[in-house]
């Protein structure tokens, strides 16, 4: 005789109430809705929040502030963070003044951006006192004193199948420029000669 | 003061950064007394959201003691030591009004699809981030919480999101009494989910990941049943046999952006940022759910499209239920549930670490070592 699902009844193999109740601490205390705090979804009562106003003041935009086309003004409040800077600066500017949210192309233009960015800090930084230090960064040195091996080796992990990659996009844009940086010095040498 | 701040993909280091100004008349600043790193700050480290920049603070759950606050602020006071839910919000717009706190609609300049975010980039609003000495934090009235006396420092630092966050994800599954639930994932905000799915009376709950000491951390703190995918050619297959061939009731997915088990999913998302995160853990959840059941969504995910089996959800009849967590809106009966003693936050810690040794942190989170489950970051300012 066929079970569930190709019958009527819920499946057997679920333990009773009475026996969960006495096993699991709290089992059942939001058992009814309205015990929980996000039911119904929504519940209109503007005078919970502690807001004292109907909009909030504006915050003084202090540089043009990057904004959606999707909204129709600068919020109120918005984050001071990091301003657009350089080229990259200049790539996010445009992906915010050109294209909605709904466009794929805002959102490549940001993370090409993002890489662009990475690339601008890490030479600037080889002009100022803190050279970036992508041994420090990464905290890779972390592999040694907190089980690298042991973390990773007999263990069932899924993860392992891509961890190589890792190395090669963190290690791989520095090595590359590396190479290109002395391949030009060497070309520079024998146009001298 | 000292913050950390973002360098690059996979890197981050602690600066030296002007200690954050009072820029609107609600904000407070705050020096921070714990923090932590989150999940979903993976996907920043690993360059996965849009418009993060270099030099931006990280950290959306810390809590501190007020330091300053500005002028129309009425409800805080300097030396208050108070949390603050992850959620930038107003408290006055139309989805504040209806307690969509974390839909925020005065908040975000730089997208309207998500509300303000501390520290997640600027897709989310670029407000930096705790993980630093001191924060700023905008309404000041509205979002932060004074952390009861008896509540443990720690305990009142996860209720600012992983705790508030899974008990949010199992109440979204819309849990009947005696229901199946399965959790993909069994990092913090899943081992919270487990542990709420029965305080919403679930029959079995059903953990699922692929880190063995996780699992562990599942049946002793959650009390669920586990199951590594790792052992499993098709772990659809395997949680079909699991639910007697029926599916579960509701499915809660709290991996989000970074799943792993399907290589050319991960890769082309997690690596190669060709997808707005990684389906597999939501494809999972949405085959392995019963006709008619309820996909709750508390993983986060990037803004951009994702290869996610669409068809399969609407053939079956699913209801689909998701949000980024409304967090003060949990916070009463949260309370009322650690008092209780039925939840115990701060079991899922495994690591304090020094603010200026939070690359390591990164790090040994990222990579999941030492057995890392949460890791909590100390600033030195106190």
């Amino acid at each position: 005789m066929p079970g569930t699902p190709y019958l009527p009844d819920k499946p057997k193999s679920v333990p009773s109430s009475d026996e969960l109740r006495a096993r699991i601490p709290g089992w059942g205390a939001d058992l009814d809705p309205k015990d929980r705090p996000s039911y119904p979804r929504e519940r209109f009562d503007p005078g919970a929040t502690g807001a004292h106003w109907e909009f909030p003041e504006r915050q003084e935009e202090k540089w043009p502030r990057e904004r959606s086309i999707e909204h129709e003004f600068l919020t109120p409040v918005f984050g001071t963070s990091t301003p657009p800077r350089g080229l990259s600066g200049v790539l996010r500017k445009y992906a915010y003044a050109t294209w909605s949210e709904g466009r794929a192309a805002h959102w490549l233009t940001l993370i090409a951006a993002d890489r662009v960015d990475a690339v601008e800090s890490h030479l600037r930084s080889f002009v100022s006192l803190r050279p970036d230090n992508p041994i420090t960064e990464t905290g890779v040195l972390s592999e040694f004193s907190r089980g690298g091996l042991s973390s990773r080796v007999g263990r069932r992990r899924v993860d392992t199948s891509h961890t190589w990659i890792d190395p090669i996009l963190v290690a791989g844009p520095w090595v590359l420029a590396g190479v290109v940086f002395l391949g030009l010095g060497r070309r520079a040498t024998r146009s001298r000669r | 003061m000292k913050a950390m701040a973002y360098r690059g993909p996979y890197k981050v280091r602690v600066e030296e950064k002007d200690i954050p100004r009072i820029e609107h008349p609600n904000d407070a600043i705050v020096r921070v007394t714990r923090a932590a790193i989150c999940g979903s700050d993976l996907h920043l480290y690993h360059g996965m959201m849009p418009d993060t920049r270099v030099g931006m603070t990280f950290g959306h759950e810390f809590i501190g003691v007020v330091e300053e606050v500005g002028s129309s602020v009425q409800n805080l006071k300097r030396g208050d030591r108070v949390m603050v839910p992850f959620n930038v919000y107003c408290g006055s717009c139309y989805f504040c009004a209806r307690g969509l706190y974390s839909n925020c609609h005065n908040v975000n300049p730089n997208a309207t699809a998500v509300g303000g975010i501390y520290g997640y980039s600027h897709t989310c609003g670029g407000y930096d981030g705790g993980q630093a000495e001191f924060v700023r934090v905008p309404f000041a009235d509205v979002g932060p919480g004074i952390i009861p006396d008896w509540l443990d420092d720690e305990d009142a630092l996860l209720m600012t999101d992983a705790l508030s966050t899974g008990y949010f994800g199992a109440q979204i599954g819309d849990i009947s009494e005696g229901d199946t639930v399965v959790v993909f994932g069994a990092g913090p905000v899943g081992l919270y989910a487990a542990k709420s799915s029965w305080l919403m009376g679930a029959g079995r709950v059903v953990v699922v990941d692929h880190l063995d000491y996780r699992l562990e951390k599942a049946r002793t703190f959650a009390h669920a049943e586990t199951l590594n995918f790792g052992e499993y050619d098709d772990v659809v297959v395997q949680l079909k046999k699991e639910t007697d061939f029926l599916g579960a009731d509701v499915v809660i997915d709290a991996v989000g952006a970074e799943a792993d088990g399907n290589f050319l999913q991960h890769v082309t998302s997690a690596k190669f940022k060709l997808q707005g995160g990684s389906p597999i853990a939501l494809n999972w959840a949405i085959d392995s759910v019963r006709k008619g059941g309820t996909v709750s969504v508390v993983g986060a995910y990037g803004p951009m499209f994702s290869a996610v089996k669409f068809g399969d959800a609407m053939n079956k009849g699913l209801t689909l239920r998701m949000n980024q967590c409304p967090v003060k809106r949990q916070w009463p009966r949260l309370l009322e549930h650690i008092r209780s003693g039925y939840l115990k936050p701060n079991d899922i810690v495994t690591h304090r670490i020094p603010l200026e040794h939070i690359a390591e942190g990164y790090h040994i989170f990222s990579s999941k070592l030492d057995e890392c489950i949460k890791p909590v970051i100390v600033p030195s300012a106190h």
